[in-house]
């Protein structure tokens, strides 16, 4: 579905990002980790536009999809969660889910299909889904949600998670790791995730792709990569509990 | 001085604080969401001003059909100033931003000293002066006043209601969320700088009725306009409003206490000392 060839990323002479490669398939659910600074947001920054990449390729559903504008990305089905929510504060909840709704379709829903389905998201990511209230009643995990909820609006067959549980407490933690399997298993939506939380990381995903450097260092069964030398060494001998 | 002439002034203040406050959305609206202060809005103004007099002097058109083509036309040369001048230098430092609006407001000074010299052109119409309860008042200023009402009222449906609007809005708080949720940006922009095109050449309109055209007309209004946006927080749209209504009484009212020129000065000093006091605008919030 996804297939990210020799990408690299550069800002000056900083090198981001170098010849990453990997594949994702249909329906797949695979963790991506790294140290902090080791690139995956500027992977997905990559994948979804936000920034176009130095080289290589990015091929999603058989297209060439680097260097495309965040919006034409969004509107081929890729969606993606910011990791410190970034919900439009002055407008309600359901208005921004209903503008993910209504704007990230390749043709414009009408205000009563869009506004049905913010509210299906809404009570999917477990938010009310009604009236006016607005983000700033909402606490860390309800943020958590509220951009979770934006990202499923656009109605993506890819979704980019970046780090949905920082700041979250053990049960709203389990809660969300539940979200994004429901997420997989009963939409169908292929998902990458971005989390430090590696415990919860590796009991639901199907894969893992490990970056230290920009590079991709190692990718394998959640298991394989908790014990491989190379990256224990990238996270600096911690040990990885597999919880 | 006679309480019912400060009545008047009062209200006249009330009245010119609606075209104003039309300016100064128009401009903030811009600015909040393309990020770019339009240097050279007011200039827009006076175009529609002479759109709306040449219409209707040398082609004889009737007034709201002229006022429509004013409306028309400026809109359409919102939309040119932002694929022409701010679409290629939205990425490029703000000073230069600002000089090339700046750089538009002079060559459109010119131009329009060029085709029709520095004479003041008014319409001449004969509106009637309306006595209430012993004031006198201008039709001209009260239909401005009432048009420049429902504009507002328009506009704010717009950003609340429609998905365009309150992309708008959203725009205007994160873009780069914005795009990643699917709306492109430049057509938001588009949309945005059409709007505020809309709003000159209305305000446009409104001001012939009231005062006459040359191409410095912008001298006046425009550093006012700014002012107004700035005092009620970049931006802000409610702190718009309310700044154009809090300079339009200072000026009002305090010109017919001294003088119009002593009000100009006292309004800057007001706005000086609110700068002051808040740098983020009376209105604004602190970051």
């Amino acid at each position: 579905m996804l297939s990210v060839q020799n990408v690299s990323k550069t800002f000056g002479g900083f090198r981001a990002l170098q010849g990453v490669s990997f594949e994702v398939r249909e329906g797949e659910f695979v963790g991506l980790i790294g140290p902090n600074g080791s690139g995956k947001t500027t992977l997905f920054n990559c994948i979804s536009g936000a920034l176009g990449p130095s080289g290589g390729s990015i091929r999603f559903r058989g297209e060439e999809i680097a260097g495309l504008t965040p919006d034409a990305i969004c509107h081929r089905g890729i969606a993606r969660t910011f990791q410190i929510p970034r919900p439009f504060r002055k407008l309600s909840i359901l208005e921004n889910v209903a503008l993910a709704a209504h704007f990230g379709h390749m043709t414009r829903e009408p205000d009563a299909v869009a506004r049905s389905r913010a509210k299906d998201v809404l009570r999917l990511v477990g938010l009310p889904a009604d009236g006016e209230a607005r983000p700033g009643l909402l606490g860390a995990a309800g943020l958590k949600k509220l951009e979770l909820a934006r990202a499923l609006a656009t109605g993506p067959k890819l979704l980019l998670a970046d780090e949905t549980l920082g700041g979250l407490d053990l049960e709203e933690i389990r809660q969300a790791a539940d979200t994004l399997r429901r997420i997989r298993d009963e939409m169908g939506i292929t998902i990458i995730w971005v989390e430090h939380i590696m415990a919860t990381l590796m009991r639901v995903v199907d894969r893992v792709v490990v970056l230290d450097h920009g590079e991709k260092i190692a990718e394998g069964a959640p298991r394989a990569m908790a014990e491989d030398p190379k990256v224990i060494e990238a996270y600096l001998g911690e040990k990885i509990a597999l919880g | 001085m006679e309480p019912i002439l400060i009545a008047e002034a009062a209200i006249n203040g009330i009245l010119l604080g609606g075209v104003l406050a039309l300016l100064a959305l128009g401009l903030n609206l811009i600015f909040g969401v393309v990020d770019i202060i339009w240097i050279a809005y007011v200039e827009l103004v006076m175009l529609g001003m002479y759109a709306v007099y040449w219409l209707v002097t040398a082609y004889a058109w009737p007034l709201p059909l002229a006022a429509l083509a004013a409306v028309a036309l400026v809109t359409v040369l919102g939309l040119l100033v932002h694929l022409l001048i701010i679409a290629p230098i939205l990425s490029s430092p703000p000073v230069n931003q600002l000089l090339a609006t700046g750089g538009l407001l002079f060559f459109l000074q010119s131009f329009a000293t060029f085709l029709w010299a520095t004479d003041h052109r008014s319409l001449r119409l004969a509106l009637p002066i309306l006595e209430v309860f012993g004031m006198f008042l201008s039709f001209a200023r009260l239909l401005a006043f009432a048009v420049s009402l429902l504009a507002m009222l328009g506009l704010y449906l717009f950003l609340t209601r429609t998905y365009m609007g309150t992309a708008i809005r959203a725009v205007s708080q994160d873009r780069e969320a914005m795009a990643l949720m699917g709306a492109d940006a430049r057509k938001v922009y588009l949309v945005t700088s059409g709007i505020g095109g809309a709003m000159a050449g209305l305000a446009g309109a409104l001001l012939i009725i009231q005062y006459s055209v040359h191409p410095h007309f912008g001298a006046a209004f425009g550093p006012l306009t700014f002012m107004i946006c700035v005092l009620g927080g970049l931006g802000n749209m409610f702190g718009a409003v309310v700044a154009s209504l809090l300079m339009s009484e200072v000026i009002s009212v305090g010109g017919i206490i001294t003088s119009t020129e002593m009000a100009y000065v006292v309004a800057f000093v007001i706005f000086i000392v609110a700068i002051f006091v808040r740098p983020e605008g009376i209105l604004g919030k602190r970051e």
